[in-house]
């Protein structure tokens, strides 16, 4: 099945979701990666608000390449990065905050629960960065330049971003636990 | 024949690699995503490689970084050994990395290790991370290999017992099984084996310069085992988790058997040029 989404995102949005379906998103992401997933989780246990809404907020695992022009930035470059080394920092996340999407590659080990009726984890190709920066239209705003960078948390306005593959859906359906699971066996008799 | 190197030509060689290396996929990488592209039978696999040819078009064609990870940069340069050079060729080197990274653009990716303090212009100490060899002749090529750090973490080394060749590939396949899909598979898998704790990583990461279809049957073999774990392009499953296995030995102590395994996206981009040389 494929979807198109509109942000923010409601609980039915994403409860209809099964892995293996394909999802558009429209409307605005923010970039995450490990060390804003760091911030978020100090500020959040201070009891300090955040500078962003993550209400029916989708996180996009990327450190984007960015231009900087006369009257803000520009998005040269802005594919996926790596979503395992967020795994540990996600369940803590998600604890605290609606967030209803997480779009990464290469899945997340261990975060199947947290996920569980408030959540799906969306995968885009690896690499692709100059393919997904055409459906980046603009930069709304930056927060955290000091952490630099891929490190900062972009806020993204995109149009139609995907293809994403539903990885794992909010009912306990993974993708790459499937996967994975093939693999070890395979590994196992050679 | 006496070559005319200046610091200035280093620092737009420099430049010119970098743009060329982080904008457009060597074709013999490009042959083999076509080639797996038509092999996959998966729905979702053969669509994962077909994303990534587009990127890799919308890249070369808009003279756009393919990935955003533009990676922290590797040199490999070879110096002819009646070269004489009347500046400091590092300084040149790091130079062009400094007005690269504002030009192409590159992201910066430079951090002081504990602090995490971004240097802002992908230079710092021991970046950019340059190995010199001399060659015979005048000459001087130049050779950028930017590394992205997804493919990279999933990197492993190990000291294996002198007695233990046979665990070597076993060790190959399982540092592909853990990596999963987190290094952006279609992989290609640098193989270094014997030398020393360094050498080996050494000869992993130089082994991933080798053309992809050039692999001898002991590659071919690995490639297949590695294929037939299921992988597939970005860990959703399919026939395409590596598109070559490149192997590079040195001898080593009787008492070692180093083996380290450098894993590379399939974004396995590097980029040369060669000033003068004996004709």
């Amino acid at each position: 099945m494929e979807f198109h989404l509109k942000t923010p995102l409601k609980k039915e949005d994403i409860t209809q979701l099964q892995a293996g379906d394909i999802v558009y998103i429209t409307g605005t992401v923010f970039t995450a990666r490990d060390e804003a997933h760091a911030r978020i989780l100090e500020l959040t246990e201070k009891g300090d608000p955040l500078p962003f809404d993550l209400d029916g907020a989708v996180i996009y695992h990327c450190g984007p390449l960015m231009k900087k022009t006369n009257g803000g930035w520009e998005v040269v470059a802005a594919g996926p990065t790596t979503s395992g080394r967020m795994s540990k920092m996600t369940p803590l996340l998600l604890e605290e905050h609606n967030v209803c999407a997480i779009i990464g590659k290469g899945g997340m080990q261990d975060v199947v629960e947290s996920l569980k009726g408030r959540c799906v984890y969306l995968a885009y190709t690896g690499g692709c960065a100059a393919l997904a920066a055409r459906s980046i239209k603009s930069v709304s705003c930056v927060h955290w330049l000091d952490l630099g960078m891929p490190e900062a948390v972009w806020s993204l306005d995109v149009v139609e971003f995907g293809p994403l593959i539903v990885g794992i859906d909010p009912k306990g359906g993974d993708l790459f636990s499937n996967v994975r699971k093939h693999a070890k066996r395979v590994f196992s008799g050679i | 024949m006496t070559v005319n190197i200046t610091r200035e030509k280093v620092v737009e060689a420099t430049i010119d690699i970098l743009r060329k290396a982080e904008t457009e996929l060597p074709d013999d990488v490009v042959e083999a995503l076509n080639r797996a592209e038509i092999d996959e039978s998966d729905p979702v696999a053969k669509a994962q490689i077909q994303g990534i040819l587009e990127n890799v078009r919308i890249a070369k064609e808009n003279a756009v970084p393919m990935c955003q990870d533009t990676g922290i940069l590797i040199f490999y340069v070879e110096i002819g050994r009646s070269l004489r050079l009347d500046f400091d060729l590092k300084d040149a080197i790091t130079e062009g990395v400094r007005r690269a990274t504002e030009a192409i653009p590159l992201r910066p990716n430079a951090v002081e290790p504990l602090t995490r303090k971004n240097s802002g212009d992908n230079t710092g100490s021991g970046l950019p991370d340059i190995k010199y060899e001399l060659v015979e002749g005048d000459g001087l090529t130049i050779t950028v290999a930017p590394k992205g750090a997804g493919s990279e973490n999933m990197s492993t080394l190990t000291m294996l017992n002198p007695t233990e060749v046979g665990s070597i590939k076993n060790f190959i396949l399982e540092t592909v099984l853990n990596a999963g899909g987190m290094p952006c598979p279609p992989i290609i898998v640098g193989v270094g084996i014997g030398g020393s704790f360094d050498k080996a990583a050494r000869l992993a990461k130089s082994a991933l310069l080798s053309r992809l279809d050039e692999m001898n049957q002991f590659e071919r073999e690995i490639l297949d085992e590695i294929n037939s774990l299921g992988i597939g392009p970005m860990g959703l499953g399919g026939s395409t988790t590596a598109l070559a296995v490149h192997v590079r030995t040195a001898h080593c102590h009787t008492a070692s058997l180093p083996v380290a395994v450098n894993i590379q996206c399939w974004a396995n981009r590097h980029a040369s040029i060669t000033f003068g040389g004996d004709e």
